[in-house]
């Protein structure tokens, strides 16, 4: 049992939660993760961990809803417990001076990727940010990424906040002004990371992104998380997460992450009935409180 | 090795012993149990145990006991079995096994006790197997509890991972005043015994008990650790305070065939077949939340012979798979599985293609499985391994039209401990080097056994490892010598 310190919404969807596991907070290195199962019936996702305190043993993700189990935990608060967190898994993100690198976080991405900016920043690189999001509400960890970068560029898919447009819309001036670029780290959803790997590959510049496929046990051992980088299998649990963007099979990876598709859809449509057939008989006895399944276990 | 009591128990006369049948062990009716999880084999009752019992010739030199790799003195267990003091017998068993409702269900009881049992060389093996699980069914069900009573050592000893192996471990030095605790990986306890033996073949229920008595033992557990990532070996040794550390890690790692098309949805390893099914429900969704493809009325396979090989089979036909076959590249004399777990498969209606090897999969046209090329093989020479090398017949290609694929030809070592612990020798496939007789590593305080050692083998091996760490861990405790 884990137990969650504490939780807050970053924005609408988005939860940060701090959790006390000290053995991970020892160990963790930006570019890592956890997997986490809630309770009992659970499934095992994984989470990158965005920070951690190795003196008082605990350590922070930010989650968004999704699914059922994104929007379980994230129906969590203070006080709650998490049945299992296991980690610090993953290979950790290279640190070392590579000169400017431009760090790319879309959506939630940007939680995993401040950890990795956060220490690059601390090698002597210099670093530029570009944060994307779908408008104002969903910009998170401004002033973290602000604290960690020289220069930190915004956008929003409808002009909300900040510049209107994409991120790669950055990218793609900052490589038209000659700006020179050692590295890239692009973090999001798949069809960002392609377009920031597409970009990138004919300007020679090493480009790196985290990959999200289904896992299971993150080990290792079962074989699910494998992708398909530079022709070969790689398992993204233990080789992985981070890969050379352009060695990246994403078609694969779509298509694998696809694989449930109509299950994952079905676990979140029974939930939702589940949570207003709760708020309808909390209505109805009129206590305003609102149990979830395994929130309290 | 003692010699059996005498006078003897048993007051059937020698000769009327060979005469009686062996007692078949009640089952499920294969129609039935294709299409549930409920186990197999029901098991003995009393009386089926005590008849079965009487047949036991009691030999001067009982092979069965040499042949077990724990040393289960079979012929004395089986003797209180014919006094029908069945709480006595599971205590004799407990002296060499801590996990005896296990074993007997799931040791290839004809490599071993049985293979070697006398009464099989001129009619039927005593079903040393079947009346194990008999007395450790009745251990369970009347609550015996044989607790260790002895001072503590001020000793602590760490195991890493739960499978039969560390088990055993546990089991052995906490009997001796050691402080002792697991660490395991995943969320449960137990291993391939949790995660890839199936329900129909190992009720969870079992190994929860197994590891309750072991609890009520002393035996520490801790899951959610994954030792060289959560917490490495040295740290445990010098600064968590242990004095020694076992390693049985297992072989965990699927292989692939790295043909193409392995990418597509519907092609699983078996390890992640069955760790869906077994470890996190997904027979049981959408009351538990990891999904799995739904397999009714769709075409499977599994390709490999080994015991995974057949549990994944089996379970695609329990989840309602229409065709479900074996595709084996070797004829079947050379498979590795269980005698009984083949028999009982074919019961079921799987079907088996010997002598197959699949070159490609092949796509659907929507990104999944649709079918798979196979090559048709023949036995040449015999290999390294001692059995005839299939080869492949020219020009033999022919497809098998299939929604999901299951590769179970076997797995490697997991290097997570090798790559976080300096110098911990290995071979050059990233295996332990373990001592075979002490289970000693290259490392002062660290001995490694089961799987993580010779490569996938079974549980009663890794067991038999177990035993013997514990011996040469007990050893160093008390001598300090390395
Ligand atoms: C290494 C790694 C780090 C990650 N870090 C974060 C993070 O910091 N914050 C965050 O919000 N999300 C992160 N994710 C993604 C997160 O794991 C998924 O969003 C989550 O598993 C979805 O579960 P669900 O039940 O809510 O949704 P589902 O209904 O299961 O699925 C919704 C979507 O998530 C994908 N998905 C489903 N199961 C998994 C799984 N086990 N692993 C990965 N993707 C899956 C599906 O393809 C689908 O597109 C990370 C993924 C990986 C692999
Ligand atoms: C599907 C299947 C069916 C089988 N059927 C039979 C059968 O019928 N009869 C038989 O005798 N044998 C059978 N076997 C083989 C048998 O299960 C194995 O030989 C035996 O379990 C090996 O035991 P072990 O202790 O070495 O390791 P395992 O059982 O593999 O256990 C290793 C444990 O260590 C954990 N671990 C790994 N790395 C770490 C780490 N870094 N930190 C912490 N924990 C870690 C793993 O999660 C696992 O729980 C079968 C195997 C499979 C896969
Ligand atoms: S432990 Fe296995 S091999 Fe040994 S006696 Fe029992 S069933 Fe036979
Ligand atoms: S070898 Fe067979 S008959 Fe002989 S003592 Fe052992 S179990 Fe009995
Ligand atoms: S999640 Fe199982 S091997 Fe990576």
């Amino acid at each position: 049992m884990f137990n969650i310190v504490h939780a807050e919404f970053l924005a609408p969807g988005i939860k940060r939660f701090l959790i006390q596991a000290p053995r991970i907070a020892r160990k963790q290195k930006p570019g890592q993760f956890v997997i986490v199962r809630i309770y009992e019936e659970g499934e095992r996702v994984p989470l990158t961990i965005e920070n951690s305190d190795p003196q008082k043993g605990t350590i922070s993700i930010v989650v968004q809803s999704l699914g059922k189990t994104t929007s379980l935990l994230n129906s969590l608060g203070t006080g709650d417990h998490i049945l299992d967190v296991v980690g610090p898994l993953g290979k950790p993100s290279e640190i070392k001076k590579f000169g400017t690198v431009v760090v790319m976080g879309g959506g939630v991405g940007t939680a995993m990727t401040y950890p990795t900016a956060a220490a690059l920043k601390q090698a002597g690189n210099r670093i530029i940010s570009i944060v994307g999001a779908r408008n104002k509400e969903l910009v998170i960890l401004e002033n973290e990424m602000r604290a960690v970068s020289d220069v930190l560029m915004i956008t929003t898919d409808d002009g909300s906040y900040a510049d209107k447009g994409f991120v790669t819309d950055k990218l793609r001036q900052l490589i038209q002004n000659g700006v020179p670029i050692d590295l890239v780290l692009a973090v999001g959803p798949i069809p960002m990371m392609r377009a920031v790997a597409d970009m990138t590959r004919g300007e020679r510049i090493r480009t790196l992104v985290s990959l999200n496929p289904i896992m299971i046990d993150g080990t290792g051992m079962c074989g699910g998380c494998r992708v398909l980088v530079d022709g070969k299998s790689q398992f993204a649990c233990v080789d992985g997460p981070e890969f050379d963007a352009h060695q990246v099979n994403f078609d694969v990876l779509v298509q694998r992450n696809g694989a449930y598709r109509s299950q994952e859809r079905q676990s979140m449509a029974e939930y939702r009935r589940e949570l207003e057939s709760q708020l309808k008989s909390t209505e109805a006895e009129g206590n305003g409180v609102c149990v979830v399944k395994g929130s309290t276990l | 090795m003692t010699a059996p009591p005498k006078p003897s128990l048993n007051p059937v006369p020698v000769k009327e012993r060979m005469k009686m049948p062996r007692q078949q062990m009640p089952e499920q009716a294969a129609e039935l149990r294709a299409a549930n999880f409920t186990e197999v084999n029901l098991g003995y009752s009393e009386e089926l145990a005590r008849q079965e019992a009487l047949r036991c010739i009691e030999c001067a030199k009982p092979a069965c006991t040499k042949d077990c790799p724990v040393g289960v003195k079979v012929y004395e267990f089986v003797q209180l079995i014919v006094a029908g003091d069945f709480a006595g017998a599971a205590a004799k068993i407990r002296e060499d096994n801590v996990l005896p409702a296990i074993t007997g269900r799931v040791c290839p009881q004809e490599d071993h006790c049985e293979g070697g049992c006398l009464m099989g060389k001129k009619v039927k093996p005593l079903g040393i197997g079947y009346l194990e699980r008999f007395v450790a069914d009745y251990e369970q069900r009347m609550g015996v509890r044989n607790l260790p009573n002895v001072p503590p050592s001020g000793k602590k000893v760490a195991v890493v991972g739960s499978g039969p192996s560390g088990l055993t471990v546990a089991g052995d030095l906490v009997q001796k005043g050691h402080k002792v605790r697991v660490f395991e990986a995943l969320h449960e306890l137990g291993g391939v015994l949790v995660y890839g033996i199936p329900e129909f073949r190992l009720p969870k229920q079992i190994i929860r008990e197994q590891l309750d008595y072991m609890r009520d033992m002393g035996v520490e557990f801790e899951t959610d650790v994954v030792v060289g990532r959560t917490v490495a070996i040295d740290e445990l040794l010098e600064e968590e305070g242990y004095d020694a550390v076992f390693i049985g890690t297992g072989a965990g790692l699927p292989v692939f065939m790295n043909i193409p098309g392995e990418h597509l949805n519907g092609v699983y390893s078996a390890n992640e077949f069955l760790t869906r099914i077994n470890l996190m429900k997904a027979y049981k969704f959408p009351a538990y939340d990891e999904p799995m493809l739904d397999l009714h009325g769709k075409d499977v396979a599994v390709i490999g012979g080994g015991n995974t090989a057949l549990d994944a089979i089996r379970s695609a036909l329990r989840l309602g798979a229409r065709k479900a076959y074996v595709l084996y590249r070797r004829s079947e004399t050379e498979m590795p599985a269980r005698a009984e777990e083949v028999k009982h498969a074919r019961e079921e209606g799987i079907e088996f293609h010997m002598l197959t090897s699949p070159v490609e999969f092949l796509p659907d046209g929507v990104g999944w499985l649709g079918a798979v090329r196979c090559v048709r093989m023949e036995l040449g020479e015999p290999d390294a391994s001692g059995r005839r090398r299939p080869v492949p017949v020219a020009g033999s290609e022919f497809e098998i039209p299939l929604s999901v694929a299951v590769i179970a030809i076997g797995t490697s070592a997991n290097p997570i401990v090798q790559s976080t612990t300096p110098g911990l020798g290995t071979d050059k496939r990233g295996y332990i080097q373990a001592d075979p007789e002490t289970q000693r590593t290259s490392r002062k305080g660290v001995f490694a056994g089961g799987d993580i050692v010779t490569g996938s083998a079974t549980v009663i091996l890794a067991m038999g490892a177990g035993r013997r760490a514990a011996k040469s861990i007990q050893e160093y405790l008390t001598t300090g010598e390395w």
